[in-house]
């Protein structure tokens, strides 16, 4: 009997990368950011500011073991081991469980000031797309966080939400945003808020004759139209980003866009490092302010 | 006089025959993919273990959230209205009535004549609904009829956070890696949607003679845990899945 394959759309590809342009780093001052999420796991390293390297993983049953892993892997062709790190920021929601950190901040908090660094400084509202939430988030020119509003309640608008239709209709959660354009014209959006019975929904498209690029389309655009309605309850005001993984999804991301008649930012970076970057410059910030007052 | 009355529920389906405000036949079939079908055949499968032919019945009133779908009834009724009359047969005296299906759940208030006072209805999320027990069930890898008992046999007072079904099944699996025990997490799941439902109690006003029908009604233990939430005692009647469909043909029957 042929072995059937069981493939697990909803993993996307987790990564690395290190900063070709300081091939060898004789700087000051290292620190590092790491973001434990509900779904993702990001280590952030900067050097003197810049950042050196990072990772991207799916967060395990353990978190502990989640953050040794993603540092690990951030720092494996960049010849540091943790006693070079000056200073460590846990954050997100396993925050408490970085076993090498030296402190936690919210992962509001950091999102507003990574997405400061990605974006530049115009930012005034960021979308985080996270796995189990959504977040609106208001922030200055610097990066500080002045209103937020988020779900966390509901799988509804969230990266969970998306996986579980990716894992219904056989779809890698990657090639979703693609897909759902792949359409002769924009389908009504999906009527069930909850992600349970927008599963039945799906499945009685599917049956009535829909192509699964059609069901995508529909699902994308009721999720655009849940984070919009976040969106306005805390006001939009330009220059707007998004982050996290969904800012991947072209499907929701140019959905959100035109129901708001706005542009997203485009993203020079891994959107899902917006966490752990902005932990990482959390902490060079308060080991150059300690080392000031030192040296007074 | 004889009447039908058929619930479509988006799970199961089911049609009971009633002779002069007795019931005289019931049958129960799984909703599948073709609501119609399936009233069809279970008001088919009704009438044989009656001895009746369709000339038989005197109307035939379809409820529940397919009745749309089923066309060739004499007329129809929302779940509220039959759940009520329902309830009602079973339970004269009962003002307020919880009726939780697979994928909805809501709560009736009656005035001391059996008309309905106010309700609330929770369509848009399972987090209150048999679905999200199903869930958890699959998730503890028991099976849904055993939830109640696991949930009885509780050794402590374990809470859970998780509103969402989608939330709900990883923080049930987190318990299980805490060493959670089965029963102690079934307990937990039971008394989270005891929580959930009693906000929709508040909304219609808190009584005591309450009455829970629908499929969920069947789980003794999340009746208990909504008992103790309430501060009541809560009726389940025998028939509580063909309640619906009891007051469907009730209501065939006083509009003639």
């Amino acid at each position: 009997m042929a072995e059937i394959e069981k493939v697990e759309y909803w993993r996307w590809t987790e990564s690395n990368w290190r900063n070709p342009e300081i091939p060898d780093w004789h700087g000051s001052l290292i620190t590092a950011g790491v973001d434990i999420g509900s779904t993702s796991t990001q280590a952030v390293i900067m050097a003197d500011g810049v950042p050196f390297a990072y990772s991207n993983m799916r967060t395990g049953s353990n978190s502990p073991d989640s953050a040794i892993g993603a540092i690990n892997w951030a720092m494996k062709d960049t010849g540091l081991t943790l006693e070079d790190i000056t200073y460590t920021i846990g954050t997100g929601y396993g925050r408490v469980n970085v076993p090498f950190s030296n402190k936690t901040v919210t992962e509001i908090t950091c999102h507003a000031k990574g997405a400061n660094y990605i974006y530049g400084p115009t930012v005034r509202t960021i979308l985080d797309m996270g796995g189990q939430d959504c977040k609106a988030i208001h922030c200055d020119e610097k990066g500080t966080v002045t209103s937020f509003m988020m779900n966390d309640k509901c799988a509804a608008g969230t990266g969970r939400g998306m996986e579980v239709i990716a894992n219904l209709l056989a779809v890698r959660v990657e090639d979703i945003g693609e897909m759902s354009f792949q359409i002769d014209e924009e389908p009504a959006p999906v009527s069930s808020t909850c992600v349970i019975f927008a599963k039945s929904e799906a499945t009685k498209l599917m049956r009535s004759g829909w192509t699964k690029e059609k069901v995508l389309a529909a699902y994308c655009h009721a999720m655009a139209l849940r984070v919009v309605r976040l969106l306005e309850r805390n006001g939009m005001e330009l220059d707007f980003a998004i982050t996290g993984g969904i800012a991947k999804n072209v499907g929701v991301v140019r959905r959100i866009e035109r129901l708001m008649g706005i542009q997203a930012l485009k993203p020079t970076m891994d959107t899902q490092i917006a966490g752990a970057l902005g932990a990482a410059l959390l902490g060079k910030e308060l080991v150059e302010k300690k080392r000031a007052k030192e040296n007074q | 006089m004889i009447t039908a009355g058929i619930d479509c529920g988006s799970q199961n389906t089911r049609a009971v025959l009633m002779q002069d405000g007795k019931l005289v036949a019931k049958a129960l079939l799984p909703t599948a993919f073709d609501a119609d079908l399936a009233a069809q055949t279970v008001f088919e499968k009704a009438l044989s273990d009656a001895g009746l032919k369709r000339e038989d019945i005197d109307r035939v009133i379809i409820t529940g959230v397919g009745r749309e779908i089923v066309k060739w009834g004499d007329g129809e009724v929302n779940e509220v209205g039959a759940g009520a009359r329902g309830a009602r047969y079973a339970v004269p005296d009962t003002d307020t009535i919880i009726d939780m299906g697979a994928d909805s759940c809501r709560v009736i208030r009656l005035n001391d004549d059996g008309s309905i006072m106010k309700y609330e209805v929770n369509d848009k999320c399972a987090s209150g609904a048999g679905t999200f027990i199903e869930a958890m069930a699959r998730a503890l890898q028991i099976s849904t009829e055993q939830m109640g008992d696991f949930s009885l046999r509780h050794t402590k007072e374990l809470a859970t956070n998780a509103q969402c079904v989608v939330f709900a099944e990883s923080e049930v699996i987190s318990l299980i890696h805490a060493k959670e025990t089965r029963e102690d997490i079934a307990y937990g799941v039971h008394m989270g949607i005891a929580n959930r439902i009693a906000s929709m109690i508040r909304r219609v006003g808190l009584t005591d003679r309450f009455t829970m029908i629908g499929g969920p009604a069947f789980n003794k233990g999340l009746v208990s845990c909504m008992s103790k939430v309430f501060g009541r005692e809560i009726q389940v009647p025998d028939d509580n899945q063909f309640m619906t469909a009891i007051g469907a043909a009730i209501f065939a029957a006083e509009n003639q």
